[in-house]
């Protein structure tokens, strides 16, 4: 079964991307979702026989991959809780977006390929998350970056979508190459990259190693103890995930990677691949348990990113840009969660995430849709009317997102339960970036709130700022996508109530079976209970403030944003340049090296090495045989002279021989 | 085993072609299409007879097979033939590569059909020799003479700077040839043979090795190429014709590779150890310095040109790490790089044949007209960039590792090229197949031809199988690279306990 679950997707990618020209666009299509429904319903099951059942582990080998001296690697299947949890996560969005793209992409000539593509990512997804080796992740997660690639540049004739797909590509591989480091100095450690092993041989190397700080790991000329050695190791692990994560530093994709087509936006990169990074984490909690001063770090980063995401968020026009800032702002809380050791939370705010966060990007994509292709907020407004379902499953999805429920009780929208466990948690945490990372979120919180009823505002409400022909023509999504809007919608209500016992409370232990690991020290599940009374309700305070500001802002005084943008028009263009991000990578990297490329070709290889070599040689053979040219003048005299010369030369040298051997005899 | 001389066989069968395409009269274009059946049909049946080769290989022998033996130029030098598992696959590859350079040059070569023809399969026959050579002159010979044809390749059938790129390889290469032939006269001086088995279990003295090692580095570091002898390469590439670039980056690349493997290292350990740190650091600056370089090319064979010398970087790095995973990695990296790159000059030939130009500003928006080979280019320019499932990830991943192990700075650098390689390839790419269609002399563009894809598919299939099951390489260079490991580590153990003993004395 969990062989299937993995490989249906592969072959629907294999049918659409081999056959697609020859079956059909709509066979494609329906040969694709099918069997990606197939495995979702099959996710299912694994997930209710593996998180709820007896044996919290299987492990199956599918045939030997590289093996070279101690390296061992093989293709293999990791089924725990963790695994059945994303499996869970991926196949039900996948199947989602599979059926409602059959509608938004109605139109498109390639659909095929888009069904292929789909398909492939999602493969690519479920290899990342079911791997039983480092290197196996490593390539589900290069697959998706690859999938990624290709859906961010459907529309390849788009010049900024094909400058968006290579951007995500490489700033992807920036992190990559964190990864890879990381991979080797596991090798180098632990002799192997197989999970099972490292995990059973993390504590006891710290063990062995406590007392006498051996070196484990020589890297960079620095002998490192185990500690040290965790630490890099796990930082080096942490930049991958920041990349594929989005977080702050290597985020610059991200949002430019809505140049692809929405349902692409919805699947890859707000529920699942992006969430790669949290699942990384969450996957090595063993590696990353032993290293105190590496999760400070991903605290720090999560915090960071949560607020400075959640700030541009504040400012963005294009609807999907908004809530690409906000998945972004989101990944942060999950990694809060992770930072403070509270790995399960991370994951909880992920699997609610999902929900909420693809339905919303599934309405903006109906949204845009009922617009012809518009996506500037400024160009909608007014639209509830005439999109009733539309209006009323993103107003759950905004509900759920910005975290409407009862405060001190479990009663409420998904994001409240996940969103509001993290901020505990960020309260309760032991390491130096906590507190920080608690005021940060729960000011970022208010900010999502803001922003979230903003984009509601904006879109559906006030007055129509559209153009007459294009409000005439305004009309609601056929079924095939409305019904995955719904079906999220349950999902954005119910998951966060439903799951949170077994994620977070008391079911925590027989749910996991071991698949997410916690020191013996961390008690952190249990420290959040214990907060103060203010802290459980501030996140609740700031949404309502949010809300109450959006509503000032956007219902009451439409003119009011206009004028504060005006007051403080430093503060408004820098958050509208996205901290000037881009200007500055632009400058640093992209025209450094393009700068240095062309040096290196022109001077390097050009004027030093060819210059001094073959075309110096050259030059000097030329120049001596010019020399010689010279001397030849055509004059018979000076051959005449030159020969005299030349005979006199010859016979002073054989005297001088001749004598000596003379002299020998 | 069997008593029939297959590699002789395997070597000399292109040159049974080349007496029938003597045979075959005129230049009419009926002459000129037999011509090149019988080439292809040769090299065909070369490619077949390499895989039975291949099909009898021991696994479990780590020593030379198939040695042939017999008595030339009075007995101190003999005609002896053998491979092992490094060389095997090379010989498969070379044969592998043929037909497709053939195919490849079906309409594009017009002129002079009949001598192209001929470098070609002579070529073949000096290519695979060198690989089966089991005697260190015999080997030279073959090395050096693969040469000629290839000058001509290039010099006849080259663009228009093709007098200037021959000139600049001839002047490269003379200087390695000659102190490698000084390298091997004081080595029969001081082994008494030139047999390549007999070599391999002498003790050349400590002092000895470092000018031996130096001479024969001149030589392979050229041929690899090496930063920073490496700038006859991207003009030779450039002027080449494609079936030339394909012969080029795929095997000719690979005797560099091979002599570290099958003369620096086990002949002269002590020397390569201690020359270690000097090939790491031109390996890492290769690896930046040439994708950099790469990613400022506005001329889609020289970028390729440039990226194939960072790819060599990962193998000179990864075969002096000595470790089981480097070595492993720099073979597989040199079997992989020979499809990859092969393929993707391949495929620059499909668009040069179309549009007869190089110039990447000339491309653009190519996927509306060709959407086939938009999907071809894109595989192997990820397999290029080194992406997991395809081939050139297994050689990456494994020489960096490899690196690691040995010095972790050089890791943390050669990883660089890992965003570079990406960064350049997914450049050429967007510049030339996306994008929108706009410039007039594409619009009538044509998608693959029956032969296009004949070419491409196989290269397809085996990039993307070995990505997936590499152990159907690494199964069979197994058993040497072990061998090797084992020998280099005795001799310098041996060597460290000479200098132990040395030390109190004093």
């Amino acid at each position: 079964m969990y062989t299937a679950i993995v490989f249906l997707p592969l072959i629907g990618f294999l049918i659409a991307g081999l056959f697609g020209r020859m079956i059909g666009s709509k066979a494609s299509e329906l040969v694709t979702a099918s069997l990606v429904t197939a495995s979702a319903i099959l996710s299912w099951v694994a997930f209710f026989s593996v998180g709820y059942g007896e044996t919290g582990l299987y492990q199956i080998e599918i045939m030997r991959w590289i093996s070279a001296g101690a390296l061992n690697v093989s293709w293999g299947l990791r089924i725990d809780t963790l695994t059945v949890v994303m499996l869970v996560v991926v196949n039900s969005v996948s199947a989602l977006v599979h059926w409602y793209s059959r509608g938004y992409m109605h139109h498109d000539p390639h659909r095929s390929r888009f069904f292929a593509y789909l398909s492939l990512f999602t493969f690519a997804m479920l290899s990342l998350v079911t791997s039983d080796n480092l290197l196996q992740m490593f390539f589900g997660w290069e697959g998706v970056g690859l999938a990624s690639y290709l859906l961010i540049g459907f529309w390849y004739h788009k010049p900024s979508a094909n400058a968006a797909a290579m951007k995500a590509f490489v700033v992807n591989r920036v992190g990559d190459f964190g990864f890879a480091l990381a991979i080797f100095s596991t090798f180098y450690i632990f002799g192997s990259i197989d999970f099972q092993t490292i995990f059973s041989n993390a504590q006891g190397l710290m063990e062995t190693s406590g007392q006498g700080h051996a070196p484990v790991l020589e890297f960079l000329g620095y002998q490192l103890d185990a500690h040290s050695a965790m630490t890099i190791v796990c930082l080096l692990f942490f930049m991958g995930a920041m990349g594929k994560s989005a977080q702050f530093l290597l985020h610059t994709w991200l949002p430019d990677a809505m140049e692809g087509p929405t349902p692409v936006s919805a699947l890859i990169h707000a529920a699942t691949m992006v969430t790669a990074g949290v699942f990384m984490v969450a996957r090595l909690s063993p590696l990353f348990e032993l290293s105190h001063t590496a999760l400070t770090v991903v605290t720090f980063f999560g915090a960071t990113t949560a607020f400075f995401a959640a700030t541009i968020g504040l400012v963005q026009n294009d609807i999907k840009r908004v809530i690409a800032y906000s998945t972004c702002s989101q990944l942060g809380y999950m990694f809060v969660a992770l930072g403070t050791g509270a790995y399960s939370i991370g994951v909880f705010h992920l699997f609610t995430h999902a929900f909420f966060k693809a339905l919303l990007f599934l309405c903006a994509g109906s949204v845009i849709h009922a617009v012809s292709d518009e996506q500037d907020m400024r160009k909608m407004g007014g639209l509830r009317k005439h999109i009733p379902w539309t209006y009323w499953t993103m107003f759950i999805g905004t509900v759920a997102l910005t975290g409407v429920g009862i405060p001190f009780t479990h009663i409420g929208f998904a994001g409240f339960i996940s969103k509001d466990a993290v901020i505990e948690a960020a309260y309760a945490g032991h390491n130096g970036m906590a507190q920080y990372a608690f005021w940060l979120t729960v000011f970022a919180a208010g900010l999502t709130s803001f922003y979230s009823w903003r984009l509601t505002f904006m879109t559906f409400h006030g007055k129509p700022r559209a153009p007459v022909d294009v409000m005439s023509h305004v009309h609601e999504s056929p079924w095939v996508m409305i019904v995955p809007l719904l079906l999220l919608s349950v999902g954005a209500v119910l998951s966060g109530m439903v799951f949170y016992g077994v994620f977070v409370g008391e079911g925590f232990a027989e749910f996991w079976k071991g698949a997410i690991f916690m020191g013996p020290e961390n008690h952190i599940l249990h420290d959040m209970h214990e907060v103060p009374a203010w802290v459980k309700v501030s996140p609740f305070v700031m949404m309502v403030g949010g809300l109450l500001v959006a509503y000032l802002f956007y219902i009451r005084r439409p003119d009011l944003p206009k004028k504060l943008a005006e007051q403080h028009s430093g503060l408004y263009q820098f958050l509208l340049n996205k901290w000037y991000f881009d200007e500055l990578y632009n400058l640093l990297f992209v025209r450094s090296s393009m700068w240095l490329g062309r040096t290196l070709w022109k001077k390097g290889d050009g004027t030093v090495i060819d210059g001094y070599g073959p075309n110096g040689v050259a030059a000097r053979v030329q120049n001596v045989t010019t020399w010689v040219v010279k001397l030849q003048t055509g004059y018979l005299y000076h051959y005449a002279f030159a020969m005299l010369i030349g005979v006199a030369a010859l016979i002073t040298w054989s005297m001088f021989t001749g004598a000596s051997t003379g002299g020998a005899h | 085993m069997i008593d029939w001389p297959i590699l002789s066989t395997v070597t000399f069968l292109p040159l049974v072609g080349v007496l029938f395409i003597l045979l075959v009269p005129g230049d009419d274009e009926g002459g000129k299409l037999n011509i090149r059946r019988v080439a292809l049909v040769t090299t065909v049946f070369t490619f077949a007879v390499s895989l039975f080769l291949w099909g009898w290989f021991d696994y479990n022998n780590p020593g030379f097979q198939f040695v042939e033996d017999s008595d030339w130029l009075g007995g101190a030098i003999s005609y002896r033939m053998g491979v092992d598992g490094i060389s095997i696959l090379f010989v498969v590859l070379s044969a592998f590569l043929m037909p497709f350079c053939i195919l490849a040059s079906w309409e594009s070569v017009q002129k002079r059909v009949k001598e192209y023809m001929i470098a070609f399969l002579v070529l073949e026959t000096l290519m695979i020799g060198v690989f089966c050579a089991q005697d260190l002159l015999v080997f030279y010979v073959f090395f050096e003479a693969g040469l000629i044809p290839m000058f001509l390749i290039i010099g006849v059938w080259g663009g228009a700077r093709r007098v200037y790129a021959s000139y600049k390889f001839f002047l490269y290469t003379l200087l390695g040839s000659v102190l490698m032939l000084i390298a091997i006269m004081a080595m029969y001086w001081d082994a008494g043979t030139t047999n390549i088995a007999v070599l391999l279990e002498h003790d050349f003295p400590a002092g000895m090795q470092t000018w031996l090692w130096i001479a024969f580095f001149a030589s392979f570091a050229v041929k690899m190429p090496m930063w920073p002898v490496h700038t006859w390469l991207p003009d030779a590439h450039v002027e080449a014709p494609t079936a030339g670039s394909v012969i080029l980056a795929g095997i000719l690349l690979k005797l560099g590779g091979y002599g570290f493997l099958r003369f620096s290292l086990p002949m002269f350990p002590i020397a390569s150890d201690m020359f270690a740190p000097m090939v790491f650091t031109l390996s890492v600056v290769a690896i930046i310095y040439t994708s950099l370089v790469a990613l400022a090319q506005q001329d889609i064979k020289k970028l390729i040109a440039y990226s194939s010398v960072a790819h060599m970087g990962y193998v000179t790095m990864g075969l002096f790490t000595m470790n089981e995973q480097g070595l492993q990695g720099g073979i597989f990296q040199m079997l992989s790089h020979g499809i990859v790159s092969g393929a993707l000059f391949l495929c620059v030939g499909v668009i040069y044949d179309r549009m007869h130009t190089r110039e990447i500003s000339a491309y653009g928006g190519l996927v509306t007209r060709m959407p086939k080979y938009a999907v071809a280019f894109l595989i192997f320019t990820m397999a290029n960039v080194g992406l997991p499932g395809t081939s050139g990830f297994v050689g990456e991943i494994l020489t960096l590792m490899g690196a690691y192990q040995a010095n972790s700075w050089v890791a943390l650098f050669a990883t660089t090229g890992v965003i570079l390689s990406a960064a350049y390839a997914l450049f050429l790419y967007r510049r030339v197949v996306f994008g929108p269609l706009e410039k007039e002399s594409l619009k009538g563009m044509l998608d693959l031809n029956l032969r296009e894809k004949v070419i491409l598919v196989p290269m397809i299939v085996l990039t993307i199988f070995f990505g997936f099951y590499p152990m159907a390489i690494m199964d069979v260079t197994q058993g040497a690279v072990d061998n090797l490991i084992q020998n280099y580590q005795a001799a310098l153990d041996a060597a460290g306990q000479i200098q132990h003993a040395a030390a109190p004395a004093h």
